[in-house]
């Protein structure tokens, strides 16, 4: 098994301090990269330049200590647990710890272009070398005017003693300390004293989010600004051939309708004057070429899974020879639709274009991207676009996209105004950037009762699985072993969606071995035990995942779901999985009611490396593994004539609470850095629920979503 | 333009719409009352939900014509220092993932707990299933609701 290490900082290169002219001491710091040698750190908190720094620490006179982090929250909870890496090392109390984040508040902050997405596991150490480096300065303060060794002194909960008993808070030696050099050779803590690290703190924003505060985008709002709908090609493949705005602009409020490209926008008073100027636009649509349906895609997919026509993303022993001479093959194939993400909080951006500078407001999970590509757009210096971030009503991948920026940063610039572009549901759904409709087809050749190859096939929308996935699970554990991939080039457009790949994958080689296993007829769990055994000190480095630790998950989960030991009518179905370096082993446990199967628990088994925040990361577990269950079963998503054929939730169902299990999370203890919970444990769930529905109705699940493709032989929910 | 009188949180405003305008984007355009959402506009999601007289009220299929003088409240009337107990047991359970949809959860649990003060795990369910949280905080919306129960009986 081998981690990722973080890469070693060197503190001097990312680290800056400043006295503050207002009283207290400011660390300057860069996540990811070492500062320009030129930054110089602020000394006035209305200050705070993004550009030369990613995250900012206060440390005020009074000892309170306030994070300022242009750290994009989608719900994941970083806001809260990325603080508490520093407010451990910090050795401060978590309740005199405030976390402001830049955007909406425009007084304090100057210019925010914060740097992509900034994960825990790669903020894991610089973030507690921060806390730590700034811990010593006041340290060596406090020592230097005591007149002892530091090494002599300790703290505690923000104060410094010295072996005399004598005592000084943070916030007493500040001003000596910003002007210390920042020491080298700081010794993190041992996991074992972490006193916030692994304690429950709620999210940081909650008092704003239970009364109603402005902290989305769209919330954002500026004096002068208009609002903007747009009217958007209905199929994909369509171009705007003409348009009729005179109904539109009769509306009053409505102040003007500009178009751009194939697309054309109406700017109104507000978003509902906007809403009904888009719906009174008459608009002929054209396409040069046949548009795209889902039994085209069916078919093309199907006919890519059966060609020759692939590309091969690794490949071990022969898989031909294994195939020639075996006793049995078993072939499967796996289905998946396209799928829209609907975070709740539809796509919304602020834009305001004028001669000097581009500014950006909104919920968006690359900035930094979005930023230039805007500066291309608009042909400008990218020094002068600026992205502020607000909270997000949901991302799950669909805001790495900037599409909806670069709109708004073209109306703002031909409106001459500061715009507000709003999409409706509609819009959302319409105009999404879809996870592709994927088939696999899985085949194992069984020679003497063993499984002697393995050969997956993906084929694919626009793009194929990428990076190590090929190297996931039961890659090393059979000796010959293949993943080739086909792709077919659409007009729809596609992208990541929460766990890309592995969402689907999983269900499918997670269904797939539980049906060998049936077909050997061996314990379920113990032929998952044996393939890892031979993953055991394989040293291709392309294997991440770690046999040890997926083995202790699945063990856990066999102890803690009770399996095979629950009462008469609970029907279980397991799966493990490994993605986002993260392990994890479900157990879906289903009932019939009415002859209908019912999931009732899933107990999740997760080795995420230390848990930072348990409550907040069981949250995110709990979210994914619902989440996993609800698109397994319900979400379907097809085109007629290039045109998406759901564009709102009357039609497009999406797992409400009465139709959701329990889920009983357990964390395997760990002293090994952490790694993501967003995605993980949603890959796992599919399958778990699919295995269980087997053991419960006898019908095998190869295709998603459940309830269509089980109607025809049960109703399902 | 047509003017109206609203009751809102026990205040009265005036505002100036056209008259099919849902009072969802009154609240949220006119009167800067950004904490109802919007998530669909039909009536499918609960985000925009608010109390009409005391009722959970979907406020992106109503138009604010047809609000008269009912009395409005939205989550930011619920108590401003989140010490209302369902705000509190929002907090403790720590309910929000994302925390789009949260501000609707609210209105429809404060709604049906005025109704009924010690429901059964299951009426909690069936209540709370017309409000979609797409980051499935579910669970934590289920024991919150419970736990408000508790909190207020
Ligand atoms: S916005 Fe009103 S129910 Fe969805
Ligand atoms: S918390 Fe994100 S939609 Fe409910």
């Amino acid at each position: 098994m081998k981690q990722i290490q973080s890469p070693s900082f060197s503190r001097r290169s990312f680290i800056k301090t400043s006295a503050l002219a207002g009283g207290g001491m400011l660390i300057s710091f860069n996540l990811f990269q070492a500062c320009k040698p030129e930054a110089a750190p602020p000394v006035d908190i209305s200050q705070l330049n993004f550009n030369d720094f990613n995250a900012f620490i206060k440390i005020a006179d009074n000892g309170m200590v306030t994070i300022f982090s242009p750290n994009p929250e989608i719900g994941q909870g970083v806001k809260t647990s990325m603080p508490m890496l520093i407010a451990e090392e910090l050795d401060v109390a978590w309740d005199n710890v405030h976390v402001v984040q830049g955007a909406l508040d425009t007084k304090n902050f100057t210019r925010q272009v914060a740097g992509g997405s900034q994960s825990l596991r790669h903020g894991w150490e610089p973030l507690r070398q921060t806390g730590a480096t700034a811990r010593q300065m006041l340290i060596n303060a406090a020592a230097a005017r005591w007149g002892v060794d530091p090494s002599t002194c300790t703290t505690n909960n923000g104060i410094i003693s010295n072996a005399n008993g004598d005592k000084l808070g943070y916030g007493e030696v500040v001003k000596e300390a910003a002007n210390l050099d920042v020491p080298e050779n700081i010794t993190l803590k041992n996991p074992k004293d972490f006193k916030i690290i692994g304690s429950d703190a709620n999210n940081v924003d909650i008092d704003k989010i239970i009364t109603g505060k402005p902290l989305f985008g769209l919330d954002y709002k500026e004096e002068g600004m208009v609002y903007a709908v747009v009217m958007r090609p209905p199929a994909f493949g369509n171009t705007l051939k003409d348009f009729d705005a005179t109904e539109a602009k009769a509306i009053p409020g409505v102040h003007d309708v500009i178009r751009f490209g194939d697309k054309v926008a109406v700017l109104a008073k507000d978003t509902w004057t906007a809403m009904k100027g888009k719906k009174a636009l008459k608009a002929n649509w054209e396409s040069d070429e046949a548009l795209e349906n889902t039994e085209g895609h069916d078919k093309i997919l199907t006919d890519l899974l059966n060609g020759t026509e692939f590309n091969t993303m690794r490949a071990d022993g022969d898989v031909k020879k294994a195939f020639a001479e075996a006793d049995e093959v078993v072939e499967r194939t796996y289905e998946s639709p396209f799928l829209p993400h609907n975070c709740m909080e539809p796509m919304n951006f602020f834009a305001d274009v004028t001669a000097e500078k581009v500014r950006l407001v909104g919920p968006i999970q690359t900035p930094a991207g979005t930023a230039r590509r805007v500066a291309e757009l608009l042909e400008r210096d990218p020094e002068q676009v600026s992205v502020e971030m607000t909270r997000m009503g949901g991302g799950f991948g669909r805001r790495l996209y900037g599409d909806f920026a670069l709109e708004v940063a073209e109306i703002s610039k031909l409106a001459k105004k500061p715009v507000k572009l709003v999409y409706s549901r509609e819009d959302d759904m319409g105009a999404g950037i879809y996870r592709p409709s994927i088939k696999y087809k899985i085949s194992a050749s069984i020679k003497d009762k063993k499984i002697t190859g393995y050969h997956l096939k993906e084929a694919s929308v626009n793009s194929n699985m990428y990076g190590l996935i090929p190297n996931f699970f039961p890659a090393g554990a059979i000796e010959n072993y293949q993943v080739d991939v086909a792709n077919y080039t659409s007009k729809i457009t596609t992208g990541a969606w929460r766990a890309p790949y592995t969402n689907f994958l999983s269900f499918a080689e997670q269904s797939f071995f539980d049906e060998l296993a049936e077909i050997l007829e061996v314990d379920r769990i113990k032929l998952r035990l044996d393939l890892l055994q031979k993953v055991k000190g394989n040293t291709d480095e392309r294997i991440q995942y770690s046999p040890e630790r997926l083995e202790k998950v699945i063990n856990v989960a066999v102890e803690k779901s009770g399996w095979g030991k629950t009462e008469e009518g609970v029907y279980q179905g397991f799966s493990a999985y490994y993605c986002h370096n993260t392990h994890v082993a479900e157990v879906a446990d289903v009932v019939l009611e009415n002859d209908v199967p019912v999931v009732k628990k899933v107990t999740c088994i997760v080795d995420c490396g230390i848990v930072v925040n348990p409550l907040g990361a069981k949250n995110q577990i709990e979210g994914g593994v619902i989440d996993g269950i609800g698109h397994a079963m319900y979400g379907d998503f097809s085109f007629k004539n290039g045109e998406p054929q759901d564009k709102n939730f009357n039609t497009y169902r999406l797992i409400r609470i009465n139709e959701t299990p329990v889920v009983e999370t357990h964390f395997i203890e760990s002293d090994i850095a952490p790694t993501g919970l967003g995605e993980p444990t949603l890959p796992p769930a599919g399958a778990a629920v699919a295995n269980a529905i087997k053991a419960a109705k006898g019908i095998r699940l190869y295709k998603q979503p459940f309830i269509k493709h089980m109607k025809a032989k049960a109703p399902l929910g | 333009m047509p003017v109206y009188n609203l009751k809102i949180n026990g205040k009265s405003h005036t505002v100036e719409a056209d008259q099919d305008t849902p009072l969802l984007w009154v609240l949220r355009d006119h009167l800067d009352m950004v904490g109802t959402k919007f998530g669909c506009g039909i009536g499918q999601c609960g985000a925009c939900t608010i109390h009409i007289d005391g009722s959970a009220t979907r406020s992106c299929l109503l138009q604010v014509s047809n609000v008269g003088d009912m009395e409005i409240t939205t989550i930011e009337g619920v108590s401003e220092d989140a010490s209302h107990p369902i705000q509190q047991a929002w907090k403790e359970v720590d309910v929000p993932q994302c925390g789009y949809c949260q501000a609707g959860q609210i209105m429809s649990a404060t709604a049906f707990l005025s109704q009924n003060s010690n429901p059964t795990k299951s009426e909690i369910r069936d209540a709370m299933s017309g409000n979609i949280c797409r980051c499935a905080s579910y669970n934590r919306i289920e024991r919150a609701v419970e736990l408000a129960a508790s909190k207020m009986s």
